[in-house]
């Protein structure tokens, strides 16, 4: 038996439907071990993807596809909705700065991306006027 | 419902400790961000927020502690965190909430430290 498995899973954007997703992708995570660090981190990254699709997409059948392909040692997490795409000034963040507060570097909104991106071992980001697909891989560590 | 939640406060005389259940989202954010809001207009400006029973936190609730960190930095309050993972340790400190706002791992530490 192969040590690959591949999960496809469409969630509605709906609140808190991302949990789904984040449940998923831990099962997964823990069915190859990976310790409840990495658990999190996935978990964490995966709402924050399905978060942006849901606020920015504007996709019209407002679904979310997640395909997870979890390996002995990794997994990867592609996540894709079929929207309008997002702009370079969504990507960097600087499109949802919103009001100033007191502090600058203590920005309220924009930052999902860069948590994932802080989190995970890889992320691509592909986005056209169909929609975006967001990548992302955790690499299993040694504990 | 997939996500149960709940916020429980205990004052003392001089500090308040909040302490959510469930995932930090907008719909526990706002609440949370509720409660505090009636605890700093009544006076209370030495806050604990104990996430330990909070799995998982979203840039959303990320946003809604910072408001709250705003919101006492207004009155020369405090606020400390207490119970993150690791995970949210390290989302918090990149988010500069930690130069903002002290994290101790325990709610005794934390509230000592207020």
């Amino acid at each position: 038996m192969s040590d690959e498995h591949k999960v496809l899973l469409t969630i509605p954007m709906y609140p808190d439907m991302e949990l789904a997703a984040a449940k998923t992708g831990s099962v997964l995570a823990e069915l190859k071990d990976f310790n409840e660090e990495a658990v999190e981190e996935i978990q964490l990254a995966i709402i924050e993807t399905c978060i942006n699709a849901s606020e920015h997409s504007q996709s019209e059948d407002k679904e979310v596809h997640i395909q997870f392909l979890v390996t002995d040692d990794q997994l990867q997490v592609k996540i894709t909705d079929r929207g309008v795409g997002i702009t370079a000034d969504t990507l960097d963040g600087t499109r949802l700065l919103g009001t100033p507060g007191i502090h600058p570097d203590l920005r309220k909104r924009g930052r999902g991306l860069q948590i994932i991106k802080a989190l995970m071992d890889e992320v691509m980001i592909e986005s056209s006027p169909n929609g975006t697909t967001v990548s992302f891989t955790k690499k299993k560590t040694s504990e | 419902m997939l996500n149960k939640f709940d916020i429980q406060i205990r004052e003392a005389r001089e500090h308040a400790v909040i302490e959510t259940t469930g995932y930090l989202n907008d719909a526990l954010g706002e609440q949370l961000s509720e409660k505090a809001q009636e605890l700093i207009q009544g006076g209370c400006v030495q806050l604990v927020i104990n996430l330990e029973k909070t799995t998982l936190i979203n840039s959303i609730g990320i946003s809604i502690l910072i408001e709250i960190i705003e919101a006492l930095e207004e009155r020369e309050g405090t606020l400390n965190f207490c119970g993150l993972s690791p995970t949210q340790e390290r989302t918090f400190r990149m988010m500069a909430i930690a130069k903002y706002a002290g994290i101790f791992p325990d709610e005794e530490s934390a509230v000592a430290n207020l």
